[in-house]
């Protein structure tokens, strides 16, 4: 019983571990760990389960990221795995870490501002320029290459930026 | 879980419900997806397709909901794909033809003006997936708002003939304006179990939103006059029939074809 329970226990740790490695396609610099949408690994009469939050609504990465998921942990070993979506409470920029904001500021996107309330969305955000820091950035477009981020330009060294878009 | 844990005892009224939020949705993203590659600027055609990406987005895990709740074996696929303009549930507004670039973003501000606070009174819905997606819609619905109030204000307070196409665009759209708040015995027996929201409610909020950006536009609201009815239940325009004759051809054409 006792090391069963161990080898459970193990299970979920080398799942944690597996997982660490798996990142988003389009931010492929991000782990999903990163970006604050894994909820939780638990095992559910044997299989394991994997809970993740969706992004944006209609972003293409999500289903991606689901079948990343079952084949990083088919790789690592574990073959019998769930994926479940998990909507509520709804993923918020809010939950992207500490590291997951450096990287997105060293890979030249912008971190989304702070307290993704409605109205940080409404409220124009200075976003510094990636490339020079300069705080003197213009909005292009509030629609970008992908879901998730917007088009600036910065007007000191004139070159274009994405910001991620808080949500 | 959903306020109806055991999906055998989920009254078909909340089948229903979630089933016209699905279709609204999918219905405005597949017109606004018809702009793709042909949009007036670069910018614009990405603007439209993700607002697109959006709304169809949220039309998969409302009609993933439904299927649940439903519980017959349906999928999303089937829902979306299987039925016919009749058993489509959505708001005529939405179907209407994108016309000019005028037409598209006034049909948007005066979806997204009410789809906003709409979703925000839903995201505390007592069926916990319509409140979650409804909390991601609310904030997705308030970037798609703030993008069709600049345009309508920006061609408005145009050229003459800008300002022309708008109001036109305005007024030709206005009669199918009154069904987002109407609400019937379905909505009732959910406005009761609080799993949906009276759409009547959030009329204060959609007025107060269209008089400031009709006024900064120099738009002249339209006189409230005769409402179009019906689409909640299946009665529609000739618009969406060859709309979903196209976005259901290949499925049709090929049952039970996956990517």
């Amino acid at each position: 019983m006792v090391s069963e329970v161990r080898e459970l226990d193990g299970l979920v740790a080398r799942a944690d571990a597996a997982l660490a490695f798996v990142c988003d396609p389009e931010l492929p610099f991000l782990t999903i760990h990163d970006l604050g949408i894994l909820r939780g690994v638990r095992l559910n009469d044997g299989c394991l389960e994997v809970s993740i939050s969706p992004t944006y609504s209609g972003c293409p990465a999500n289903d991606v990221i689901a079948l990343d998921i079952v084949t990083t942990l088919a790789r690592a070993g574990i073959d019998n795995t769930h994926v479940v979506i998990e909507r509520n409470p709804p993923w918020t920029t809010d939950w992207i870490t500490e590291a997951g904001r450096e990287k997105l500021a060293l890979n030249g996107i912008s971190p989304p501002p702070r307290a993704a309330g409605k109205r940080a969305l409404f409220d124009n955000a200075v976003h510094n320029c990636p490339q020079c820091g300069s705080r003197e950035t213009e909005l292009l477009s509030a629609f970008g290459s992908t879901a998730c981020k917007a088009h600036h330009r910065c007007l000191h060294c004139r070159e274009p930026f994405e910001a991620f878009k808080c949500i | 879980m959903s306020a109806n844990p055991d999906t055998n005892s989920v009254p078909p009224h909340q089948f229903t419900y979630v089933l016209r939020l699905a279709d609204t949705a999918l219905v405005l993203g597949h017109r606004l997806s018809e702009w793709s590659s042909r949009a007036p600027t670069l910018e614009e055609d990405i603007a439209l397709s993700n607002i697109a990406l959006d709304h169809i987005g949220q039309a998969r895990a409302l009609y993933a909901h439904a299927a649940k709740l439903e519980g017959n074996g349906r999928n999303e696929d089937d829902l979306a794909f299987l039925r016919g303009a009749p058993q489509y549930l959505n708001v005529q507004l939405v179907e209407r033809e994108n016309g000019d670039f005028a037409v598209t973003m006034a049909r948007q501000l005066f979806y997204s003006a009410f789809a906003a606070p709409h979703f925000s009174m839903l995201a505390k819905s007592c069926d916990a997936e319509v409140a979650g997606i409804a909390g991601k819609a609310a904030k997705e619905c308030a970037y798609h708002l703030r993008h069709a109030s600049e345009w309508v204000i920006r061609l408005g307070d145009g050229t003459e003939e800008s300002r022309q196409r708008m109001q036109n665009a305005v007024d030709d759209l206005w009669m199918y304006t009154g069904e987002l708040f109407e609400a019937d015995a379905i909505d009732g027996a959910m406005i009761t179990q609080g799993v949906g929201v009276d759409p009547g409610s959030v009329k204060p909020s959609w007025d107060a939103t269209i008089d400031t950006v009709l006024a900064e536009a120099l738009l002249a609201k339209p006189k409230s006059g005769w409402m179009s009815s019906g689409g909640k239940r299946g009665q529609h325009t000739e618009h969406l029939g060859h709309m979903l004759g196209q976005m259901q051809s290949l499925h049709r054409a090929y049952p039970g074809v996956t990517w």
